[in-house]
This record gives structure tokens, C-alpha cells and sequence, in this order.
């Protein structure tokens, strides 16, 4: 064999018989061997040293967390009327790569968007190397799928939730807004967003290349959806209250106002209209100011309606009651520390009543000086003045009020008549809301049945002393008189004005007039402030401007709380003529008397 | 006539029995091996059977193309050979000038089915250097190294002008592999394999630029995830999570949910890997040795110079496919477009490889008689 096979010594030319193939066989069966067993190692590294990894790596590409929208809890007034639903949309996604393997599609797609071809392409060629983007968002479910019926291959569409307003600007400042993506902004849609967004949920999927669901594998997380939440907003009040600010605000060339009105027992909040505001159904073209809620984030100043928690004080430091001692207010000036204090009139010598009838700055200047320091800042401090009220409101204000051993005397008279202190309009009726219910404050509240616990700041008789002395407020000689009263319901309140303040001192013709009224006055059930902002018609004072829109707002309130009136008589006695039968609104209400404004001078 | 047929009909089974011209254990080798890649095939397709039975079409045609050659003598196919390599060079410049001006263009369209004429190289190469070395004093001199080289060079560069890289190497290769089992002395070899390597950094300036990304790629292929590297990584992923065992059949989710790019064609190896595993790879590559193994003991009792260099060249070409095919799916060599012969959905592919085995059983049946 050897000899046969083996490579000649001497070459010889062998026509078709070249050397012997076994060395190079051998060789070649060699390299068989080394490169078969190499590709063994090789698949054997991977598939079992490695094997995990690559698994690991496989599931990730094919895996998907895929989220379960959930839709966002409704929003309720007190009585089950919706005022944010969620309803369900279709937004419009892509797959850029994909989309642009089928440039020739966009244009289709684009004349079904209602986009310009270019624009669209050059959108998606700027996201080529993502695998998702959005194309369109918050569709309505058959727009959405009339573009999925195109089929272009990489446009799929997902389910959200678009909130809805139905009630649109009435509630705007009470509900706030959510984004694009569902979460709460602003307002109540972001003081209780975890409640309302639920929990999405998640499902894990099989998903191709493409990205298109090929399988649900298994639930990883159950969808919790969002919870519904009943406000204590009337929502019939609420509209109540926003017309009779738009009114008010139209009819005094006003820029801006608010109104509050709460019940005095719970604390609970049944309105609270601003103006201006704005869509929460398209936030977008609004501007900041007209978002804000200024019932609670804005703050001014007291100016007149102060006095009543100055009376409170005064009645309960024992050293007064509402008819004695008497207090001189002439000549209607008096100086304090260089400074005057004015009323519009010398109302001569007055009971702590008439101070408050009258709105005599000089008597509750008169009354505050009497008083000891700590002891005024301590009632101030506990009609919440200068604290939150604890609403949990977003971005609600503290307002301010000077430390009370920092007081100078000037201080110390200004405060008693509204100066030098600020609230936001919600503090004003939580601290009148207190007077209504017996002296016992409730921190204010936007959610129904809400348990806040009662805190008795003044005994019950200080409270209904107050009650009674406000109630002059409204009678013949008051400086609410006439503007502010309601048919058949008896109406106690404080009308206030104060000069608009700035950094740098007071406008000498800019105004904020204020009302705060309790109705019915002989057991209140609601407080209503009304602030208006800069009334620029002609008049300023608080009962003429806010006054005509607490008694338009509280005429419809009492009807809808069905509050039994308890002015009947009174209107009886004054002549069936005068239209005195209840639900009858042609009463002439009694002429108002301006001469019983009260001075507004800083 | 009618007569006469029949007798032949009868003499032609008769000596299929007494002798019989196709070797038995190389044929049931590769039936094992195409039932295993229509199967694979299946799999890889997600069940679309059209692609099954269009292969199986062709597996029938190669198989038809394979009983005729392994009919015709070595001596009869080495008189063809000269007219059988200058007719497919000849489509190659056809092709090559069709392709004017289109990019990449391999095919040629015969209305029936298209090929490619590079695909034909591939056993007309080894054919027409065994056939110019066959009369050669062996070892090769120089000046027959040098013929020959330019036997190997004219065609390659019309493959790789298409510009199919992959294929003009393989091509390339199958002659080489005639030239090296002629007995090419070993300094020769090296000093070729010098030149060669010499010239690689010139033949750099003159790659493609999609051919050098392929290198680069390969050397670190997760630096482009996205493009270039999506092949290995996606083709490693789908080897590795198959695991010892596999996935099972049809189970493979790299191919189903379509992140293994070219899954029935280069890549159905990956498939196969990832539904049969470890076990199912190592059982496969057995059976591609014992092919290539009986090629080469084919080759070794050949009975003259032409048949050995064919048979051993078509035997290390298959081995070539295999290695290069596997390699890449491995993620250890470069991306180059070599299908895994026999497994790998493709026309050309499977017919002219079964062709190649045609000859090789023509081999078979006039081989060597021993004592």
C-alpha cells in the first residue's frame, strides 16, 4: 500500500494520477474535525454556559409590559350631578421605522389626520430611530379608528381618557385640570389625583418585531381604577354664584372677583366662583391668571368686615356688650399716633352695636386700644387669621397677620378696622362661618360629609351677640341696608371696602369691596363672601358692589336648601302689596341709603 | 421500439442492483438532511407550506439532476468541462452587463425560475481546474499554479464586480481546494497565502463599503445594535436561549415574532438551533461530517486525478458551507450570505449542490476497484 500511495521518489509524469491524496486527506480531515468541534464549543458556550443571558436577552425582545389604562374617577357635586367624567379616546401611535419603510402611505395618512404631508414625514423622520411615537392624541374612538382601518403598516392606536367638563368654566377653579396624560394639574383634579388616576394596570405581552401584539401572556397587575370623589359644591349654587359674579362684575366694570359660600354647620364649601376663568375643556388657550383660584390663593384686605372679629374680641374680653359702655366717635377723627383715623360721618357717641351698624372705624379703633394686645391677636389668630385653613386646597394662601407683641398702637388701630392684615376671601368665611355656628369653627371643606372637628373659639352667646349686632348691619341706618337683602329671609353681614394695596403703598381710586353675609340671620345655615376687585362703575363701597350679588345668589340658595324663611311676618306687616308672599320676587327692596357707607380712608 | 425500451428499462434496473451507481449511505444521508430542512423550514416560514413544497419542488428537480450526472462517466463529464465553464462565464458577463446600472444584480430571469450563473461556478470552477491539472504533472509548477490562478481569478472578479463577495470566495475556494488536493507543494502554498495576506489591506480600499461594515461589525458587533450588529446579536440570542434542549419545534420565538432577520434563508440555522438546542445542533453537524467525510473517501478512491480534485474540491466546498454558514450564525465569522446547504430556503442553492453530489456519485460508480 505504502509504496503505492506514497509520494514517489522520483517524480515521474503520471497522466491522471496525481501524488497521493492521503496526506492531504489527512489534513483536510483534520480541519473537518477542528472546525466541527469548534462550532460544538462554540454552540455549547452558548446554549448552555451562556444560556441564560440569551434567554434573558430573547425575552426582553419579545416581552412587553404592556399598561392597562384605567379611567380617572368621576367627580360629583353634592347631589350626584357630574362635574368631570373621563370618557374614553383613541390616540393615534407609531412605529417611525416602520412608517417610513412605507413612505409612500404617510400622505394618506396624513389627509385623514388633517396634517400637511410634509410636515408629518419630516416629524416622523426625526424620530426614525424610536419605536414609538404619538401621532395624534385624544382622538374620538371612531376617528381613531377610521385611521387604524388604513392599515399602514407601523400606526396603531391606543385606548386613553379625556376628561370632560361638562359644567366648563362654572367649576373651572374648584376641579382644576388634568394634562395630556391623565394627571391632575391643578386644583381638586390635583389635590386628589392619587385617588382619582387609580392604578394602571399592567399585562405582560408577546410582541413581534413590528411591535404588534401577537399574545397576552398574563396579567401582572390587576387595573384598580380611579375612585369617585363627591365634592360638597352645589352645583346649582355654583352656577348661582357665577352669574351673580359675572353680574356684579359686568355692572361695576370690575376686573376680578370671587365668591364663597359655605355651610356654616359643616364647614363644607357649596360654591366658590372667580372670575375671570377659564375652559378646563380646552386649558391650552387660557392664561395663568385666568386659572387661578383666587378664592384661595389671592389675598386682600379685610378693610371693614374685621370688625366683627374685633367686636368678638371686644364682647369677649367682658369689657363690652352690645349696648354699653358707649363710645364717642366725634368728630367723626381721631388722631392716633400722628395719624387720623376717619368715619364718613360724625356718628356721635355709638353702642358697640352702632360700630358695627355704622361701621365706625373710630369705635373699633376706640375698642381695640381698650383691649389687651396678646389677648386681640389671640381671637384674631383663632378666626384663622393668618393661618391656612387647612382646606388642602393647592397653592391655598396663609394671608398675614403681624405677630401680636410686634404691634405698634397705629398697628394695633388699623388692624381692628382691616388694615395692615390680609386674607384670602375663603378665610373670611371660615371666620364668619364660625360666628353663624355658635362660636365653633370648622376648617372649610370641598368634600361632602367631611368630619371636620368643631373648634369653640367664643362662647356661644359672644357668637350670637355678633349675629344680632350684624344683623343691624342690614336694618334701616346699616351700611348693607338695602343692598343685600333677600325676600323673606332675614340677613345678617358686614359690608367692607379697602383701598387696593401694593408694594409700594395704597391706590388712592382703586377699591376692593367686600361682603359677607349669613343668612337667615336668626339661625344662620350659609355665609357668602363676595369680593370684587376694582370696581371701576362709579361705585366702591362693599354693600353697594358685593351686596346686590350675595342677595342674588343667597335667593336662589335658600329655595335650592329648601331653608325654611324666617322674615315672614316682617314682610307681611309691611303690606301683601308689597309682594310679601314667599317665592314671589316683584318685592321692591327698601331704598338703599349710601349715607350709611362707611369711610374707607387707609 | 416499445420492445426495446422496456429491455433497457429491464437491463437498467438490473444493473442498479448488481451494481449500483449511487452510493447508498451519501444518498439516505442526504434524504435525513433535506427532511430535516423542509422541516426546519416549516418552522422557520410560521407554517407558510407554499415555501415548504416550493423547496421540496426543487429538492425533486436536484434529485432528478443527480440519478442523470451520477449516470455519465467521469471521462464524459471531463470531455464537457472546458464548454460547461466557458458557458457559465459567459452568463456571468451577460448578467454582468444586464446589470448595468441596477446595484446589486445576480440573477437571471428564465421565466420559470430565475438563478444565478455565480451559483453554476460553484461546480464548474473545481471541474475546470481539475480538468487543466488532470494531464499536469503533479505537484503543480509554478506556471500550472499561475493558470490556474487565472482560471479562479476571471470569474471571481465577475462575482465579486455583482458585487457578491461571499459567493466569489466560495467560488474561489472550490478551485483553490482542486489546486490543494493536487498536491501543491506546502512552501508554495504558504508563500501564495503571504502574498494573499499582503494584499489585503490594498483589497480594503477596494471593498464595499456595506463589506467592510460586515468585518467591523463582526469584530464588535453590538456597536451598531440597530444595523448591522441587529443579524448577529438577534441570530446569537436565537441560539443561545435554545438552550441544551430547544425550544421545540415550531416554538422558536426569535424567528416567529420576526427579530431574526432572514430566517428561512441565512439564518435558518438559528431557528434550528433555537428549537432543537444543543442536542439537535451536535446531531446536525454529525451528519454534515459524515457527508462531507463520505465526500472525501469518495474523493480518496477515486480513479483518476480529474475525479479525485472534483470530488475532493465539491467534498471541502459543502464542509466550506457548513463552517462558514455555522460560523456566522454562531456569531463567529462575518456576515457573508452563505446559505446552510441544504437547510437554507433558496433555489440555485439546492439544486446545483445536489448536482455536485450527481458527480460525485458518477465517481462513486466508476471508482477505483480494489482487490
Amino acid at each position: 500500500m505504502k509504496a503505492r500511495y506514497g509520494r514517489p521518489v522520483v517524480p515521474s509524469r503520471r497522466r491522471g494520477q496525481g501524488p497521493s491524496p492521503r496526506k492531504r486527506m489527512t489534513v483536510i480531515v483534520a480541519l473537518l474535525c477542528v472546525a466541527v468541534s469548534g462550532l460544538v464549543v462554540r454552540a455549547f458556550d452558548l446554549q448552555v454556559v451562556r444560556k441564560q443571558f440569551y434567554q434573558d436577552q430573547g425575552d426582553a425582545r419579545f416581552l412587553r409590559e404592556m399598561p392597562i389604562a384605567v379611567s380617572r374617577g368621576t367627580i360629583f357635586d353634592r347631589n350626584g350631578e357630574p362635574l368631570a367624567v373621563s370618557t374614553p379616546v383613541a390616540s393615534i401611535w407609531a412605529n417611525p421605522p416602520e412608517v417610513l419603510e412605507n413612505e409612500d402611505r404617510i400622505p394618506e395618512l396624513a389627509k385623514a389626520l388633517h396634517v400637511d404631508a410634509d410636515d408629518l414625514k419630516q416629524k416622523i423622520v426625526q424620530r426614525a430611530d424610536k419605536e414609538f411615537m404619538y401621532i395624534a392624541r385624544q382622538l374620538r374612538p371612531e376617528d381613531a379608528q377610521a385611521i387604524v382601518d388604513l392599515k399602514i403598516p407601523g400606526i396603531a392606536s391606543q385606548r386613553e381618557y379625556r376628561r370632560y367638563y361638562p359644567s366648563g368654566a362654572v367649576n373651572s377653579h374648584i376641579l382644576g385640570f388634568t394634562n395630556i396624560d391623565d394627571h391632575g394639574q391643578e386644583g381638586l383634579e390635583l389635590a386628589f389625583d392619587e385617588w382619582l388616576a387609580g392604578k394602571p394596570g399592567a399585562k405582560r405581552v408577546i410582541r413581534d418585531r413590528m411591535g404588534h401584539v401577537v399574545e397576552d401572556v398574563e396579567l401582572v397587575r390587576e387595573p384598580q381604577p380611579g375612585r369617585d370623589l363627591t365634592l360638597s359644591i352645589d352645583r346649582r349654587i355654583q352656577y348661582l354664584a357665577y352669574s351673580a359674579l359675572k353680574d356684579a362684575l359686568e355692572k361695576n366694570k370690575a376686573e376680578s372677583g370671587s365668591i364663597v359660600v359655605m355651610d356654616v354647620h359643616t364647614g363644607e364649601v357649596l360654591g366658590m366662583a372667580n372670575l375671570p376663568s377659564f375652559n378646563p375643556n380646552a386649558v391650552r388657550g387660557s392664561t395663568p391668571s385666568e386659572r387661578r383660584n383666587r378664592a384661595v390663593t389671592d389675598v386682600v384686605e379685610p378693610g371693614s368686615t374685621m370688625k366683627a372679629f374685633t367686636m368678638a374680641a371686644a364682647l369677649t374680653s367682658g369689657k363690652y356688650t352690645p349696648t354699653a359702655p358707649l363710645i364717642e366717635t366725634s368728630p367723626g377723627t381721631w388722631m392716633m399716633g400722628g395719624h387720623p383715623v376717619r368715619d364718613t360721618h360724625n356718628w356721635g357717641t355709638l353702642t358697640p352695636t352702632g360700630v358695627i351698624t355704622k361701621s365706625s372705624n373710630v369705635g373699633a379703633a376706640k375698642i381695640a386700644m381698650t383691649l389687651d394686645t396678646d389677648f386681640l391677636y389671640g381671637v384674631y389668630k383663632s378666626f384663622g387669621l393668618g393661618n391656612s385653613t387647612g382646606s388642602g386646597f393647592p397653592g391655598e394662601a396663609a394671608g398675614y397677620l403681624p405677630v401680636g407683641r410686634t404691634w405698634k398702637p397705629i398697628e394695633k388701630s388699623r388692624l381692628a378696622y382691616g388694615y395692615n392684615l390680609n386674607v384670602t376671601p375663603l378665610q373670611l368665611a371660615t371666620g364668619y362661618a364660625a360666628i353663624a355656628n355658635g362660636g365653633a369653627l370648622r376648617s372649610p371643606s370641598f368634600i361632602k360629609g367631611a368630619d371636620n372637628p368643631p373648634n369653640q373659639i367664643v362662647t356661644p352667646d359672644v357668637a350670637h351677640n355678633l349675629v344680632r349686632m350684624l344683623e343691624t348691619v342690614m336694618a334701616p341706618g346699616g351700611t348693607g341696608y338695602g343692598f343685600a337683602s333677600v325676600a323673606n329671609y332675614s340677613v345678617a353681614g358686614k359690608t367692607g371696602t379697602s383701598h387696593k394695596n401694593s408694594a409700594g403703598g395704597y391706590y388712592a381710586n382703586n377699591y376692593i369691596s367686600l361682603f359677607v353675609g349669613m343668612i337667615p340671620a336668626s339661625a344662620p345655615r350659609l355665609v357668602t363672601v363676595v369680593v370684587i376687585n376694582d370696581p371701576k362703575g362709579g361705585h366702591y363701597y362693599g354693600g353697594s358692589v358685593a351686596g346686590p350679588a350675595f342677595a342674588q345668589v343667597m335667593e336662589g340658595a335658600v329655595r335650592l336648601l329648601d331653608i325654611p324663611p324666617d322674615n315672614v311676618g316682617r314682610w307681611y306687616a309691611g303690606g301683601p302689596s308689597q309682594g310679601g308672599l314667599i317665592g314671589t320676587t316683584n318685592a321692591q327692596p327698601p331704598q338703599a341709603d349710601e349715607s350709611a357707607a362707611e369711610e374707607v380712608v387707609p | 421500439m416499445f420492445q426495446t425500451l422496456t429491455t433497457r428499462m429491464k437491463r437498467f434496473g438490473l444493473r442498479l442492483l448488481t451494481r449500483p451507481r449511487l452510493d447508498l449511505p451519501l444518498l439516505l444521508a442526504l434524504f435525513v438532511l433535506g427532511c430535516a430542512g423542509l422541516a426546519t423550514l416549516y418552522s422557520a416560514g410560521n407554517g407558510n407550506f407554499s415555501l415548504v413544497t416550493g423547496q421540496a419542488a426543487r429538492f425533486v428537480l436536484g434529485a432528478v439532476l443527480l440519478l442523470v450526472i451520477s449516470r455519465i462517466p467521469p471521462p464524459v463529464l471531463r470531455s464537457w468541462t472546458p464548454w460547461l465553464y466557458l458557458g457559465s462565464t459567459a452568463l456571468l458577463v451577460v448578467v454582468a452587463v444586464l446589470g448595468e446600472g441596477r446595484g446589486a444584480y445576480r440573477w437571471l430571469d428564465l421565466g420559470v425560475m430565475r438563478f444565478q450563473p455565480s451559483e453554476l461556478l460553484k461546480l464548474t470552477m473545481p471541474m475546470m481546474v481539475a480538468w487543466y491539472l488532470h494531464p499536469r504533472q503533479l505537484p503543480p509548477s509554478w506556471k500550472d499554479i499561475i493558470v490556474v490562478g487565472l482560471l479562479i481569478a476571471v470569474p471571481a472578479g465577475l462575482i465579486a464586480e455583482q458585487p457578491d463577495l461571499g459567493t466569489a470566495l466560495l467560488v474561489a475556494g472550490a478551485g483553490a481546494f482542486a489546486l490543494f488536493l493536487s498536491g501543491m507543494a506546502w512552501w508554495r502554498i504558504g508563500l501564495l497565502v503571504g502574498g494573499v495576506g499582503a494584499v489585503i489591506p490594498v483589497a480594503w480600499q477596494f471593498l464595499h463599503e456595506y463589506q467592510r461594515n460586515r468585518v467591523r461589525t463582526l469584530l464588535d458587533p453590538e456597536s451598531d445594535p440597530l444595523g448591522n450588529g441587529w443579524h448577529i446579536i438577534q441570530s446569537k440570542i436565537a441560539v443561545g436561549s435554545g438552550g441544551m434542549f430547544g425550544k421545540g419545534w415550531q416554538q422558536g420565538t426569535q424567528s416567529r415574532l420576526e427579530f431574526l432577520p432572514e430566517h428561512t434563508t441565512d439564518f435558518i440555522f438559528a431557528v434550528f438551533s433555537e428549537e432543537f438546542g444543543l442536542v439537535g445542533v451536535i446531531a446536525i453537524m454529525l451528519l454534515y461530517a459524515f457527508i462531507i467525510g463520505r465526500c472525501l473517501w469518495i474523493a480518496m478512491n477515486a480513479r483518476d486525478t480529474y475525479s479525485r480534485l472534483l470530488a475532493g474540491a465539491i467534498g471541502m466546498s459543502f464542509f466550506v458551507y457548513v463552517a462558514v454558514n455555522g460560523g456566522m450564525v454562531a456569531g463567529i465569522l462575518p456576515v457573508v450570505g452563505v446559505p446552510m446547504p441544504l437547510v437554507s430556503y433558496g433555489g440555485t442553492s439546492a439544486v446545483s449542490l445536489l448536482t455536485g453530489f450527481g458527480v460525485l456519485m458518477s465517481i462513486h460508480a466508476n471508482r477505483k476497484l480494489h482487490d
